[in-house]
């Protein structure tokens, strides 16, 4: 059986890993492939490095660490950040990225979703949606949340799929970082708009948490202030989920 | 140390395969040289991608001829996802032919609730043989496509929903794993050993 998977993310900013609140107020966690190895060894199912730098020099300065980072560790490996055209796209998989992640550039250029699909796989693209909440429904924001879109973030899933993204990864704007729960409603919605695997991000305050968003179906759930501030441990996430019979490795 | 050649056909995920080789003790060589390959004694095929873009480039740099070559000489020969579906007669995704080397079709996974099949899923063993002594076993999968599990060269198979594919398969001296031991942590090495241990007979 498909086992549920738990991904700590690493936000790296300058070849640190930092955390924030409401992605503001960033705080230093230590360096990404030692944090990477731990949760590895704590039995991550996955790990997730989303680049906060921006700039050349800093992608470049990206690709050494991600190939360090890919060659240590002995689970997937997912990058994203700043991915903002193909070749971007082809130097992190090559680098030893097993999926990347786009998330404004493909709200900017859908085709770019369909050109990195065809090139590489839908199972290695993955969409990220920065959704917030408006009214009913969440809208799909880009930059990090600084800027609008108007466009509908379950639209916005089920066109990502429809253009070959291979998973979503979806993470609720208003609950990032706050440690309030993810927003369940969110996903009961993605989940039944599309039929490839969702990942959700955003809230999560305790290992029941993690467990109530798997237990709406969602493939993955994200997580980084938990891990980060040693709180939890991986393991614990899982001992709960199991607990709740959820299928967990 | 044994020594093993990862055939390098620009298809992504030669870095973390070689990593893991190299963690389980093995010396490895990348090459995109037909004549290396030809005359190689162990062989891995990586993957990521799409299979009509794999036999392209394959064919394209004569790897395809000299995976043909080393599978005549019975040696031990070891395809990773794509890697495992270009061994087949045939895929469905791109409608291309493959090496040929294992009979049968590789087609979209049909029964699963949601496709890619992304994740770690069980390896369940169906006969006895060296690459699968350490099953059953939990493994990384990334992928749509592959090929169903009742193919005669099926030694372990893995269950997504209703449908039921062939995760480990072999015949002679060419075998192939549909998920990614590289990213499979202690499972992952396991079957890596067995490979690099492995003479290439049932």
């Amino acid at each position: 059986m498909l086992r549920r998977r738990i991904i700590p993310c690493l936000d790296v900013s300058g070849g640190r890993v930092v955390k924030g609140v409401e992605f503001v107020n960033l705080r230093d966690c230590g360096e990404p492939v030692d944090a990477a190895l731990r949760y590895a060894e704590q039995g991550a199912d996955e790990l997730c490095w989303l680049n906060i730098t921006a700039g050349d020099e800093a992608w470049d300065e990206l690709l050494v660490q991600v190939a360090d980072a890919g060659t240590r560790i002995d689970v997937p490996l997912t990058v994203g950040g700043g991915v903002s055209d193909e070749p971007h796209v082809r130097d992190l998989l090559g680098a030893g990225a097993d999926k990347v992640s786009i998330n404004s550039a493909a709200l900017d250029r859908p085709l770019l979703i369909t050109e990195c699909a065809e090139r590489h796989g839908s199972q290695c693209i993955v969409v990220a949606i920065d959704a917030r909440r408006s009214g009913d429904d969440w809208e799909a924001v880009a930059s990090g949340g600084r800027r609008t879109t108007g466009r509908d973030a379950v639209e916005w899933a089920r066109e990502a799929v429809e253009r070959g993204a291979g998973e979503l990864l979806v993470t609720s704007m208003d609950s990032d970082g706050t440690q309030r729960g993810y927003a369940l409603e969110l996903y009961d919605r993605l989940l039944a708009a599309v039929d490839v695997p969702i990942i959700a991000s955003g809230g999560a305050s305790s290992p029941s948490d993690i467990a109530d968003v798997l237990e709406l179906g969602v493939s993955a759930a994200l997580a980084a202030s938990i891990f980060h501030d040693g709180i939890h441990t991986v393991e614990e996430v899982k001992q709960t989920c199991r607990e709740r019979n959820l299928p967990m490795r | 140390m044994t020594a093993v050649t990862v055939v390098d056909y620009g298809g992504g995920n030669v870095r973390s395969l070689c990593a893991a080789l190299e963690r389980c003790g093995a010396t490895v060589t990348v090459s995109a040289e037909p004549s290396v390959v030809a005359s190689s004694n162990r062989l891995m095929l990586a993957g990521q991608g799409a299979a009509g873009a794999a036999m392209q480039a394959l064919n394209a740099t004569g790897l395809a001829e000299a995976l043909l070559d080393a599978a005549r000489r019975h040696v031990p020969l070891l395809g990773v996802c794509v890697g495992l579906q270009v061994l087949f007669d045939h895929s469905e995704e791109d409608d291309c032919a493959g090496l040929g080397l294992l009979h049968g079709s590789v087609r979209r996974i049909e029964g699963a609730e949601r496709l890619p099949h992304l994740g770690w899923n069980d390896v369940e063993p169906l006969s006895e043989h060296p690459l699968t002594h350490d099953l059953p076993a939990i493994t990384y999968f990334a992928h749509s496509y592959a090929v169903t599990a009742d193919i005669p060269s099926a030694l372990a198979v893995t269950r997504i929903d209703r449908a039921t594919i062939a995760s480990v398969v072999a015949h002679g001296s060419v075998a192939g794993a549909q998920f990614h031991p590289e990213r499979s942590s202690e499972a992952g090495r396991q079957l890596l050993r067995r490979f690099l241990a492995w003479d290439g007979d049932a």
